[in-house]
């Protein structure tokens, strides 16, 4: 029944109206869904899913965003394989996602640290989550002077214990950790809280039980409590893969991909190609390959939660 | 309770624990106060390498009136919230709809446009940028205030939908059956019944995708460029550039674009965590 309405619009579900009360099949339960779901779905689609496709088919074209559309078929994905510039931003999106994998364990840690009732424990948990909230671009300040060569912190602490003072953000070799470092900062918070959630759900009378069989420490951590995390465990590894790939404000505001483009992520290198270089149809080439590497985890969440609801 | 309450342990790791407390918040929060701190001082403190002493003179006035008076920064604000609090409106409003259509109609498609807003949610923002940016030209939204809000909205509801769907499932079907066995109209059993029901919720989403919307620096780059318009987060990362080596003025804007969604935390946190685990944990 209701994939003969689908497609109808807000006229068409007046018909509908006037056919229920000619006594025909037509209920108003079928056609209010639409009518509920309608505004949603139009822009949503007009701006989320006709954007993706639009995105793929440009990425076949030579365009500067303003001329002429050159079809050039796998051009731009042969000429994204030859580019140096992408294998640095791909190995450094992989270096994101490895290290960002730190947050789920260090929130896990965290959350286990904070789960008291001692008092004033509330504001300490919202003092913990507090980078979570605060923009990444603010996050970026923050960490670029913590990380100055001649004002930081860090240098402070450095050369207080008798250390050389290093300039993080300038070093080839550190800047993508540097940064990394910002973003897991957020990240971790972000983990805590949903596992300081789950430590709330969890299964008294197991723990009770477990207990007096006399299990402790890393066991009763290992095998009672974990897998009742799990959910939450889940959902903090969807978030933070999803988090590293993303990546593009703390890069563009702590080093716009440098220095020498050795920071760099595909998500700024997508746009640096589209915006400054004026090459659209490469930027949209960089674009997809990091939505296919997104699908993998976007088609496996999907997958669990249609599971679960069937 | 895991792990074991800490009162039931011995009074050496009791008081252990209650004193490591305010340690640890000092070492996490650490890059956060030293930017604090810096942000009360003078020029002559920064350039003295005094960051961590007392400081020789007190600018917390000073410095955070200029920020105020020699930049845009008041209009940066105003323009975050012209562009959020309609935004977040709009994508409430739609999501809540949609999620009730999700939540209490079975008909073929649900699950498939339940998985499709799902999906959208999770998809690099890169990949509509060239189209979004394009069509928001042909509309003649480019550089204005809409171009955002539009965004937003059209963006977020695909977060909200699978929060409020998840939420509105929960309610009582009886009671929305029992109204249409009535001949009560599906609009009004959405008015009268549900709305009712999910204001604690839209409180909860509001509060979060407040925090998205405010935050959210990209599309603040990618479609609008004058101060007229511009949001704070892009205004700030602006003025880094203008600022260079005056970390005191750069920190004071740092800690002014931070507030609202830092006070909008404090005051609405529960809803704000509830709202974050609703939407999380039941995926």
């Amino acid at each position: 029944m209701a994939s003969s309405s689908s497609n109808k619009s807000p006229e068409n579900a007046v018909n509908s109206a006037s056919e229920l009360v000619a006594g025909k099949r037509l209920r108003a339960s079928d056609v209010a869904p639409w009518m509920f779901l309608g505004p949603a779905l139009i822009i949503f689609s007009i701006y989320v899913l006709f954007p993706v496709l639009e995105s793929i088919w440009l990425s076949f074209f030579d365009w500067d965003g303003l001329g002429e559309k050159t079809f050039i078929g796998f051009g731009n994905y042969i000429e994204l394989f030859d580019s140096d510039q992408f294998w640095t931003a791909l190995t450094n999106n992989i270096l994101w996602m490895v290290l960002f994998m730190l947050a789920p364990p260090m929130g896990l840690a965290i959350a286990l640290f904070l789960n008291q009732q001692v008092y004033g424990i509330r504001l300490v948990k919202a003092l913990f989550f507090f980078p979570f909230v605060i923009s990444q671009v603010v996050v970026g300040l923050v960490f670029s002077w913590f990380y100055d060569p001649s004002f930081g912190v860090l240098n402070s602490v450095i050369t207080f214990f008798g250390g050389d003072p290093v300039s993080i953000l300038a070093d080839e070799d550190l800047v993508t950790y540097g940064i990394i470092a910002a973003g897991l900062w957020p990240q971790i918070a972000y983990c805590m809280i949903l596992y300081l959630t789950g430590l709330n759900n969890l299964n008294h009378e197991q723990l009770e039980a477990a207990r007096l069989d006399n299990a402790k420490g890393w066991k009763m951590l290992w095998y009672i409590v974990l897998p009742q995390l799990r959910p939450a465990t889940f959902i903090a590894i969807v978030v933070t893969v999803i988090g590293a790939l993303r990546s593009f404000d703390l890069v563009a505001t702590m080093t716009a991909g440098g220095p020498w483009g050795s920071s760099t992520v595909l998500a700024y290198m997508m746009y640096e190609e589209s915006i400054f270089n004026y090459r659209m149809g490469y930027g949209a080439a960089v674009a997809v390959v990091l939505f296919l590497i997104m699908d993998i985890y976007i088609a496996y969440f999907l997958w669990r939660m249609i599971r679960s609801e069937k | 309770m895991y792990p074991r309450p800490i009162e039931k342990a011995s009074a050496f790791t009791n008081i252990s624990y209650r004193v490591a407390l305010p340690i640890s918040i000092v070492l996490w929060l650490l890059p956060l106060l030293a930017v604090m701190a810096t942000s009360v001082r003078s020029l002559n403190d920064i350039n003295q390498g005094n960051y961590w002493g007392w400081p020789s003179e007190w600018m917390l006035i000073e410095n955070y009136t200029q920020v105020f008076t020699s930049t845009p920064m008041f209009q940066y604000l105003m323009n975050s919230l012209i562009i959020t609090l309609p935004a977040v409106a709009g994508c409430v409003a739609l999501s809540t709809m949609a999620g009730f259509a999700l939540a209490k109609y079975n008909f073929k498609a649900n699950i498939w446009i339940f998985a499709t807003f799902i999906a959208g949610n999770f998809v690099p923002f890169q990949i509509l940028m060239i189209p979004v940016r394009d069509l928001t030209i042909q509309f003649g939204l480019y550089d204005t205030h809409w171009a955002l809000i539009l965004f937003h909205v059209a963006f977020q509801t695909g977060f909200c939908t699978l929060f409020m769907r998840n939420f509105i499932v929960g309610l009582p079907t009886e009671l929305i059956e029992s109204a249409r066995v009535e001949g009560v109209s599906e609009f009004k059993i959405f008015w009268h019944i549900v709305l009712p029901l999910v204001k604690p919720a839209t409180a909860a989403l509001a509060v979060l995708v407040f925090t998205f919307i405010w935050n959210d620096f990209f599309w603040a780059l990618v479609l609008v460029q004058s101060d007229e318009v511009r949001p704070v987060t892009a205004g700030l990362s602006a003025l880094q550039g203008q600022w260079l080596a005056s970390w005191q003025l750069i920190s004071a804007g740092a800690v002014v674009a931070a507030l609202p969604p830092v006070i909008l935390f404090f005051t609405m946190q529960r809803h704000f965590i509830a709202g974050l685990t609703l939407g999380a944990t039941k995926g």
